[in-house]
């Protein structure tokens, strides 16, 4: 057995003709903080969601070697062991907080709720710790603030309420899916600030899915990027934004436009991903669009390592 | 800004809302000039108006005093139908294209209706004007037939472009048109849109929370909070020099793809607060000032708007040279 807490290697997820996640491997140690960034169809939030178990069994075939989590083996899991892991082992922070808090309950009722379920406590200390959550997340008069709904709060209080609902159950690891995307850049900073303080006091394992490359540089320890469903390359933070390997890393890097230096003319890509999720992929699903195309790229590479970079480019062959 | 005249312009608008028999102040006492063919950026955080400053501009929506004016004429004057025919002159585009174009039209119906409402063509001759419209925004003709769902989020926005411009606008309001979209999607976009602005001679109003973007696509920013424009000049300038703290606070939440200097932003933030408190808003005193680290007694008092170099202009009492 394995001690990492996430721990996932050839996942596949189909939703019927789509192909969302092929052959996807991940481990997230205890208390390292791993990106998994990509843009939209790339297959991100799909792997997410089968970290926990939350894809429907009915429209949804999710198929892997090994996807365990905290010890969880989710191949194999119980309806309760499945709730214990969500909540539980691991808190997740959604970019919604207005979809994902119950608008009928107070905050109070819903962090004391997580409070009662993984932490056995009774009602009246629930609620006491319901407050000492609300204010270790930056809520102010927390007690009060117990009795209020969801509406009540600003877009970056609500996001911390539901930080705090998320930390409720004492979890070992964070998952975190564009838990800034909503928000003003002034209270991304605060939330960002807030996220990275509580994993270091609590020592928790982190992964956060985001399309903001910029955004990851300065939060996690290793960044995986992926495309058309598959990981395209794996790195330490600072070998990713230092020496991306793989052309889609670089395009992307080059795409984002920043305050920080002279303007520069984006990189232009030739056309938009053609739906990667449909079909079967004999070749690289990125050599359509890929600037450095070779005879070798119709066939799908593997992951190639150099140093601490893994990349699916047989430039690296 | 220069000695010819404005395309279009805004002065002393307001717009003020009841709630609950409470006042809200959507805008207050804009002015705000823009000259033809420049593509003038409105950033700021959400709530601030700088949508509801689109929506006046294109006078969708009536402001409680002020003049809008567009090449001279004052829109809030005219009638119902003297506003219509002057509306194929102001277009707008959205930033969800899914939501703003109607999913029971063809592409083809939904390019051709600017130019049969307008009386620029009938719907039975439109097609070729549609046809090199669509090709016009790097879609091919034969797409006309199809309908929105089809397409993937940037071939909707290109489709959402063509319709805004298909009638030969001269002011066109982006309301955040590429923050739906992916990174490698968005460079093509902002190139379509320069080229058009380019051969159509448009004029952009381009309303934006994205700093990089707007450096990179506006010739010119203005910065809004709570209704008011308090910074107003070149985007190179504005972000290496902000001359309101609200500016520099902006920037400095803007985050870089490089992780050494991310590290640093963020062990220099340290605890510090930048969210503003939910207090009633005081409309005599500078909006900043509950989050302004140099607030000083006479921020209590709205400063004025002036010029703190030749193309820029600040509202802040640092600029005042007592």
């Amino acid at each position: 057995m394995s001690t990492h807490l996430v721990d996932v290697s050839g996942l596949d997820v189909r939703f019927g003709a789509t192909h969302a996640v092929r052959d996807f491997s991940l481990a997230v140690a205890q208390g390292e903080s791993v990106g998994l960034v990509g843009e939209s169809g790339s297959g991100k939030s799909a792997a997410l969601l089968a970290l926990l178990g939350l894809h429907p069994e009915a429209r949804v075939q999710v198929s892997a070697r090994t996807l365990r989590v905290g010890g969880t083996d989710l191949l194999s899991a119980t309806g309760p062991q499945l709730r214990d892991l969500r909540g539980g082992v691991a808190g997740l922070i959604f970019q919604d907080p207005l979809a994902a808090l119950n608008p009928l309950l107070t905050v109070g009722a819903q962090v004391s709720e997580v409070l009662r379920r993984h932490r056995r406590l009774p009602a009246r200390a629930a609620r006491q710790e319901a407050a000492a959550l609300l204010a270790l997340v930056g809520i102010t008069d927390a007690q009060a603030r117990l009795g209020h709904y969801p509406h009540e709060f600003s877009g970056g209080m609500r996001q911390r309420v539901m930080i705090a609902t998320a930390l409720a159950g004492q979890p070992r690891l964070l998952l975190a899916d564009e838990p800034t995307t909503a928000l003003d850049v002034s209270v991304q900073s605060e939330i960002v600030r807030l996220i990275l303080r509580l994993r270091a006091e609590r020592g928790m394992g982190l992964l956060w899915v985001t399309h903001d490359l910029a955004l990851m540089a300065g939060i996690v320890d290793r960044v995986v990027v992926m495309y058309a469903g598959r990981v395209m390359e794996t790195a330490p933070v600072d070998a990713l934004y230092g020496r991306p390997r793989h052309p889609y890393t670089q395009t992307l890097l080059a795409s984002l436009p920043r305050l920080d230096r002279p303007h520069r003319p984006r990189a232009a890509l030739p056309a938009e991903a053609t739906a990667p999720g449909h079909g079967a992929q004999t070749g690289c699903p990125f050599a359509p669009r890929c600037p450095r195309r070779f005879s070798a790229c119709d066939t799908l590479p593997p992951l190639f390592t150099d140093g601490a970079t893994q990349a699916a480019c047989w430039l690296l062959a | 800004m220069t000695g010819a005249a404005p395309l279009a312009e805004m002065a002393g608008v307001s717009v003020r809302y009841r709630r609950a028999g409470r006042l809200s102040h959507g805008l207050i006492a804009i002015d705000l000039q823009l000259a033809a063919n420049a593509t003038v950026a409105v950033v700021g955080e959400s709530g601030c108006g700088k949508s509801t400053l689109g929506r006046v501009l294109l006078h969708l929506q009536q402001p409680s005093e002020g003049a809008v004016r567009f090449r001279g004429e004052d829109l809030t004057l005219l009638k119902r139908a003297e506003l219509r025919r002057r509306r194929r002159a102001m277009q707008m585009i959205f930033q969800d294209p899914f939501a703003s174009l109607n999913a029971r039209m063809t592409i083809g119906e939904t390019l051709a209706e600017p130019l049969v409402v307008h009386g620029l063509a009938r719907w039975r001759d439109a097609r070729p004007r549609v046809a090199a419209m669509l090709e016009r925004v790097g879609l091919e003709p034969g797409v006309a037939a199809r309908y929105p769902h089809e397409f993937s989020g940037g071939q909707r926005q290109r489709i959402a472009i063509a319709r805004a411009v298909i009638a030969e606008p001269e002011l066109v309001v982006a309301d955040e048109p590429l923050s739906a979209l992916d990174m490698t999607v968005q460079g093509q976009i902002v190139s379509l849109l320069a080229s058009l602005q380019e051969t159509l001679s448009l004029t952009y109003l381009f309303i934006s929370h994205d700093l990089p973007l707007v450096r990179e696509f506006a010739g010119r920013v203005v910065v809004m909070i709570a209704g008011r424009i308090v910074e107003d000049g070149p985007p190179d300038a504005v972000f290496a020099t902000p001359a309101h703290p609200y500016t520099k606070l902006l920037v400095s939440c803007v985050p870089v793809p490089d992780p050494a200097q991310e590290r640093a932003r963020q062990a220099a933030a340290g605890n510090t607060s930048t969210i503003a408190a939910a207090e009633a808003p005081d409309h005599a005193a500078c909006p900043f000032r509950s989050r302004c680290p140099h607030a000083m007694p006479i921020c209590a008092t709205m400063p004025p708007f002036r010029h703190v170099a030749p193309d820029r202009q600040a509202a802040c009492w640092l600029h005042e040279s007592s």
